[in-house]
């Protein structure tokens, strides 16, 4: 009997140290998941999450345990691709209708802008040129569709259009 | 004495009803000039071209209309004469969509003026393929790859210029018709090509069901007596006429996935562009016409038409008689790999073989879609070589790795594993868009690879400047407090006091 139980718990603890170790050393760490949060993510930086970018959002998740549907452009394939990786429940992107979208870019209307600035404040990318109180205008190849620069023009000359054509 | 060869056949592929009596019966009518012409000014492959002409100006046919943007891109001619009336965007049919391009509009006259004149044909290699960009010449295949960069294989070694007569789609016969009446011309044309690259034969490849095309160019290489001509008989099967699926048939090699057929040294051009190619060279004509097929049931007189390029289709069909009462839909193309076009207002294009009207008893019933059974008849045929079940798999669950994998890019979109699909699975439509999306997503993870950098660089800037802000601050406070705080305010007062006794 004694024999027995010494043998048994010796097996326990000896298992329980190995796990503890395991899991010391094999565990991804925090940041790598981050990273694969991050390349699921459209990362179209357009901080529509209420994050200040892609990067920032995948920590949240990380290590918040934020919302996972919070993401417009990367849409419902993007929140069943999270769920999947981090084994979590799937639910629909909240607010998808103002979704960005890469296909599209920003256009600036020039007869209507007062260069006023805060559409080049407000693009993630920088892919908004001008002078203050000059013609200010969007340069396509850099634009990412975020539509974050839509919502600052105080005179609405802001529209998106097609990426191509 | 013509050597005849009988090949044997490439991997996969299926017989298929040829459809090609309805309009090869008949000789190549040559005198079909429209009311107007809709030139577009777009390459498929190359820059466009810029339009030289002026609204108004009146032009000859052959003239220079379209100057080639760079050195190395094609010149758009008029092919006809007459007058521009607009330049403007108009609808063209480019590789299986209708896009938008800038087209020239000309308003034809009966004159017939020509400009073009036989010029000298240089020695020199590179001055020839500059005479054929500035002719204009593309492939007509269906490809329209520009011919002077196909023969321009300085650094590779051709051993053997194919002539692909092979035309193994249904219904189209332009190249059969120009094989039975012009062989001489275009055998010419291939040997000049062949003298271009420096090969030592010539194959003329014509599938088994033209015998009238075998013997014209039987009759032809004889009366050229030249030993570099092979002529050879093609078992009839689709798609025999591939490139890459011709090159097996006639040499037994294959060209590997994703490179061309100069990389193992070959070089394959259509009949239709040894054709354009002497024309130059005899008449210094421009590639500015092509023969295309108008065939279907749905056409009341099909034949094969020598077209002037930008004629609108839809006084082509009424050249030929004009539509039967219950046609139901055109395509572009042949039945297999033919697209389907929503208006008949569009130009011919170098690019368009063959124009089938289809009527209600020819369109294919819309069957219902059943599961894939696995029974592997779409892989047999697959003239490729792909598994199309495995990749119609990846493209429902979006898996981009695996379609790379299992050799999308190689689809030749051929539509033989549609034709025997059991459970009638739409595979070849799935094959496009599957290319469709890859080619999205490729270019979406570049544009959020450059956004993320971007972004990074802007927060970088962002905190430089906030930094820079901070530190003036901290900069003027610690100059406020200490020893000279007291004289600094008192400078503040006086500069107050002196400013209001000026008022």
């Amino acid at each position: 009997m004694a024999t027995a139980t010494l043998i048994l718990s010796g097996i326990a603890i000896t298992l329980a140290i190995l796990l503890m170790l395991a899991a010391r050393y094999f565990s991804s760490s925090t940041n790598e998941v981050v990273e694969k949060i991050e390349t699921l993510l459209p990362r179209i930086q357009c901080a529509q999450c209420g994050y200040p970018g892609c990067r920032p959002y995948a920590k949240a998740i990380a290590e918040e345990n934020a919302e996972i549907n919070l993401c417009p452009p990367g849409g419902d394939e993007t929140v069943r691709r999270l769920a999947n990786f981090l084994g979590r429940e799937f639910s629909p992107v909240t607010e998808p209708v103002k979704a960005a979208n890469l296909n599209t870019v920003a256009l600036i209307s020039e007869e209507l802008c007062i260069g006023c600035n805060l559409c080049s404040q407000a693009c993630p990318v920088d892919a908004i040129v001008g002078v203050h109180q000059r013609m200010h205008t969007v340069i396509s190849e850099h634009c990412t569709g975020c539509r974050l620069c839509v919502s600052p023009c105080p005179v609405d000359c802001i529209s998106l259009i097609p990426r191509h054509g | 004495m013509v050597k005849n060869h009988i090949a044997k056949s490439f991997t996969g592929g299926i017989k298929l009803n040829a459809n090609k009596n309805v309009s090869s019966s008949k000789t190549i009518a040559e005198q079909f000039i429209p009311s107007k012409l809709i030139i577009p000014m777009s390459h498929q492959f190359g820059p466009d071209a810029i339009p030289i002409v002026k609204v108004n100006q009146r032009i000859k046919k052959g003239e220079l209309i379209g100057e080639p943007a760079d050195k190395n891109a094609l010149a758009v001619h008029a092919s006809c004469s007459g007058q521009v009336t607009a330049i403007e965007q108009h609808q063209e049919p480019i590789v299986g969509e209708v896009s938008s391009s800038t087209c020239v509009i000309i308003q034809t006259n009966k004159d017939d003026d020509v400009s073009h004149q036989k010029k000298y044909w240089p020695r020199d290699t590179q001055t020839r393929l500059n005479l054929i960009n500035q002719a204009g010449i593309v492939g007509l295949g269906g490809g329209s790859f520009p011919t002077a960069e196909k023969l321009n294989s300085k650094s590779l070694n051709c051993e053997l210029l194919i002539l692909n007569g092979a035309e193994c789609e249904p219904f189209i016969s332009c190249d059969d018709v120009l094989m039975r009446e012009h062989a001489t011309e275009v055998l010419r044309g291939g040997m000049a090509m062949m003298e271009l690259v420096g090969a030592s034969a010539i194959l003329v490849c014509i599938e088994d069901d033209k015998p009238e095309a075998l013997n014209a160019v039987y009759d032809a290489a004889g009366q050229l007596n030249s030993k570099l001509i092979q002529i050879v008989t093609l078992p009839t099967r689709y798609p025999a006429g591939g490139e890459k699926q011709l090159i097996e048939a006639v040499t037994g090699k294959e060209v590997p996935s994703g490179e061309y057929p100069i990389n193992i040294g070959f070089i394959c051009q259509n009949v239709g562009t040894a054709y354009a190619l002497d024309r130059y060279i005899q008449l210094g004509e421009p590639q500015i016409n092509r023969v295309v097929t108008v065939t279907g049931q749905g056409i009341k007189n099909p034949q094969n038409v020598l077209v002037p390029i930008g004629s609108p289709i839809s006084e082509l069909i009424s050249f030929c008689g004009g539509y039967n009462d219950d046609v139901s839909h055109l395509i572009l193309g042949g039945n297999m790999m033919g697209y389907s076009l929503h208006t008949d207002e569009l130009p011919v294009t170098k690019a368009t073989n063959c124009i089938l009207a289809i009527n209600k008893s020819q369109e294919e019933k819309s069957t219902q879609i059943w599961p894939c059974i696995r029974c592997g008849d779409c892989a047999s045929v697959c003239p490729a070589k792909l598994l199309p079940q495995r990749i119609v798999k990846a493209y429902t669950n979006k898996n981009f790795n695996k379609l790379e994998e299992l050799g999308l890019k190689d689809c030749i979109e051929c539509g033989c594993c549609d034709v025997v699909c059991p459970s009638h699975i739409p595979l070849t439509a799935s094959f496009k868009n599957a290319k469709y999306l890859t080619e999205e997503a490729t270019t979406h993870s570049l544009l959020a690879n450059e956004a993320e950098m971007r972004h990074n660089l802007k927060k970088i800037r962002l905190s430089k400047e906030q930094m820079k802000v901070d530190r003036l601050h901290a900069e003027l406070k610690s100059n406020v407090r200490g020893d000279n705080r007291k004289s600094m305010i008192n400078d503040a007062v006086n500069r107050s006091r002196k400013l209001r006794n000026k008022k």
